[in-house]
């Protein structure tokens, strides 16, 4: 029994134009202490599918169709009650922008003693130890003192490191971590990659890393999955992936990044651009960009083995 | 074609009502000023891209502003081909900027082809009459349908508006493009797009350009020369080959550590302490020194001035001076 399994996920959000899948039949599973790389461009649903998971979908969007099994207990259906009792406790997020989950107004202390307490009766005071120890372990100096300052008072990676801190209080099995260092410099996204490299290891848990940085995956995942459209086009390890991708939007993709071009020369770009999920041609949604797109192409391939393509690319590349 | 020399650009805040009153009674308020740019002086010459970067609030995007004339300086000279840009804005309308998010930057209850048109007639480039056949022409130059010209910006996808942008800086004929993070806001598929848009118009119309970017692959790719700054100050400059391959300051060489690469799996992140300081405060002496491995006391006190380390190359750092 895999730790989480993913099946079919369809969520879907209601417009004035229409309805937009921005999932659509994603399936995928990961074991315990894994880190799955979940990597696409903007609209591609790598996002809400992390949202889906936690049942994170408010209206006009809802979940339409699938199953999230999570230590084998399905969590689609399941009373918000008891989903609530599971988030935060052995289920896990981290945002792009810390300020999502920190509140402006009250202070780290109060908010992390809050969070503990919402899963464990145990004293103030021991909530608070446990607070002063999640601090500490993401790198924060001094986090005695620290404890009484608000968010306005930390930078912005200061803000995610006690983000992540609050979302490691209860020990989690699974942690969705979406786009955490996007908007944090090199530097400082160095520092919390490590932290996170070191928690997953010795914590034993699972880590969802959503992502555009095809970069960032390579250093830190075991296995990647790629998005497009609302579908996972392809799904390996990570050598699998990034050194012999068989769809030919990763191969694109992986060409457009300017380290894989020779300097000063014109980059292989993908031509054209996502289509909108509101006309969606039938078939494969790649197929109006790719080059080796035929009449088959029409209709939808199904994910075989790694990859969702008709004409993938040869594996020994 | 483009040369600062010294220049500063300092921010001050000013106090407030209360502050102000406040200090009538004899409190102690300051003024706080940054120093975004701290002396800088660079040189671009013709056809040139120079990349600037480093992270944020280090002064590339002022400097960038600094260099188009939508800053004065606080001190020093911008001068193009031999001209102070103070003088008119006759100067400057050869110099044209291109910002980084395509959404904040164009008006969005205009046209495209007034977005595109409307400085060129302006400018007395075109006539009113000729404007339609001239916007065309300039957007099937940057890769758009001429054909979306009474479109509005957000009929557009965040690709198709970073052309409309460049469009519209093409407009007036510049000849020296400063892009402040041009192609940041953009996926990779379409940044390549973007970035290859660029690459194709240095070519066609020799354009020179001022790159800025956080991003070290991107500037890499399309720079002849880089410029690195941290808080305010250049630390090291160089041919973009060289200076990749060999980076001399201890801040540029942490910060290529850093980039993460797609050759580098399941590596262990080793990470530089601490992170840049406020400008409103920076640290004495060497600005990067409370985060730097080799820090001598020597540069807790003293500012390492900028010098040549190699020809073309410059540093600044106590470590080359021997000891």
């Amino acid at each position: 029994m895999s730790l989480l399994e993913v099946r079919d996920l369809v969520t879907e959000f209601q417009t004035r134009d229409g309805v937009v899948r921005a999932v659509n039949g994603v399936s995928f599973s990961l074991e315990k202490g894994e880190v799955l790389g979940l990597v696409g461009e903007s609209g591609s649903g790598k996002s809400v599918t992390g949202f889906s998971i936690l049942g994170l979908v408010d209206p006009p969007g809802r979940i339409a169709g699938g199953s999230v099994r999570f230590r084998g207990e399905e969590l689609r259906g399941m009373p918000e009650e008891a989903l609530r009792r599971l988030r935060g406790r052995r289920l896990a997020m981290v945002f792009q922008d810390p300020m999502m989950t920190l509140n402006p107004v009250l202070s780290i202390e109060t908010q992390m003693v809050e969070t503990v307490l919402a899963h464990e009766h145990v004293t103030r005071q021991a909530a608070r130890r446990r607070s002063v120890e999640a601090l500490g372990k993401v790198g924060i100096a001094d986090p005695e003192a620290r404890l009484a300052a608000y968010p306005h008072q930390f930078s912005g990676g200061m803000r995610q490191r006690v983000a992540i801190a609050i979302a490691l209080l209860h020990g989690p099995d699974l942690i969705i971590a979406d786009e955490p260092t996007t908007a944090l410099d090199v530097t400082v996204q160095g520092q919390i990659l490590h932290e996170m490299q070191t928690l997953v290891r010795e914590t034993g848990a699972a880590l969802v890393w959503i992502t555009h940085d095809l970069a960032v995956i390579a250093g830190l995942a075991d296995r990647v999955a790629v998005m497009y459209a609302g579908r996972i086009v392809e799904e390996g390890t990570v050598a699998e992936v990034l050194d012999a991708p068989l769809h030919p939007y990763t191969r694109g993709l992986l060409e457009s990044v300017p380290a894989n071009n020779a300097t000063g020369r014109a980059l292989r770009q993908i031509p054209g651009m996502t289509p909108s999920l509101l006309r969606l041609p039938p078939g494969c949604a790649f197929r109006e960009r790719c080059s080796r797109a035929s009449e088959r192409c029409t209709t939808l391939p199904e994910l075989a083995g790694r990859v969702r393509c008709h004409h993938p690319h040869a594996r020994a590349a | 074609m483009l040369e600062l020399r010294d220049v500063s650009k300092r921010f001050v805040k000013r106090l407030d009502v209360v502050e102000r009153l406040a200090r009538r009674l004899g409190a102690r308020v300051d003024e706080h000023t940054v120093h975004a740019v701290d002396r800088v002086s660079l040189e671009v010459r013709e056809g040139e891209v120079v990349g600037l970067v480093g992270e944020s609030g280090c002064g590339k995007s002022t400097l960038g502003r600094v260099a188009c004339g939508l800053h004065a300086p606080s001190g020093g000279e911008v001068l193009f081909k031999g001209r102070h840009i103070a003088v008119g804005a006759g100067i400057r309308l050869p110099m044209q900027m291109i910002f980084q998010d395509p959404y904040a930057s164009l008006n969005p209850r205009m046209r495209v082809e007034d977005i595109v048109g409307e400085a060129a007639v302006f400018h007395g480039l075109v006539s009113k009459k000729d404007s339609p056949g001239y916007v065309a022409e300039l957007l099937r130059r940057v890769g758009l349908d001429p054909s979306f010209v009474r479109r509005y910006p957000h009929q557009f996808s965040g690709g198709q508006r970073a052309r409309i942008g460049i469009a519209r800086a093409l407009a007036v004929k510049p000849e020296f493009l400063v892009c402040d993070e041009a192609v940041a806001a953009l996926d990779v598929s379409i940044q390549a797009q973007v970035l290859n848009l660029f690459m194709a118009l240095r070519k066609d119309l020799g354009l020179t350009y001022l790159f800025i970017s956080h991003d070290l692959g991107v500037v890499r790719h399309v720079s002849d020369r880089v410029v690195v700054m941290y808080l305010g100050r250049v630390v090291e400059s160089g041919p973009a080959a060289e200076l990749f391959e060999k980076p001399n300051h201890p801040y540029t060489q942490a910060l290529l550590a850093e980039v993460p690469k797609l050759e580098r799996r399941k590596r262990a992140y080793a990470p530089i302490r601490g992170e840049i300081p406020s400008p409103i405060a920076p640290p004495p002496g060497c600005h990067f020194h409370p985060r730097c491995p080799h820090a001598m006391p020597r540069c807790k006190t003293e500012a390492p001035a900028l010098r040549e380390i190699a020809p073309g190359r410059r540093s600044a750092c106590h470590l080359n001076e021997g000891p």
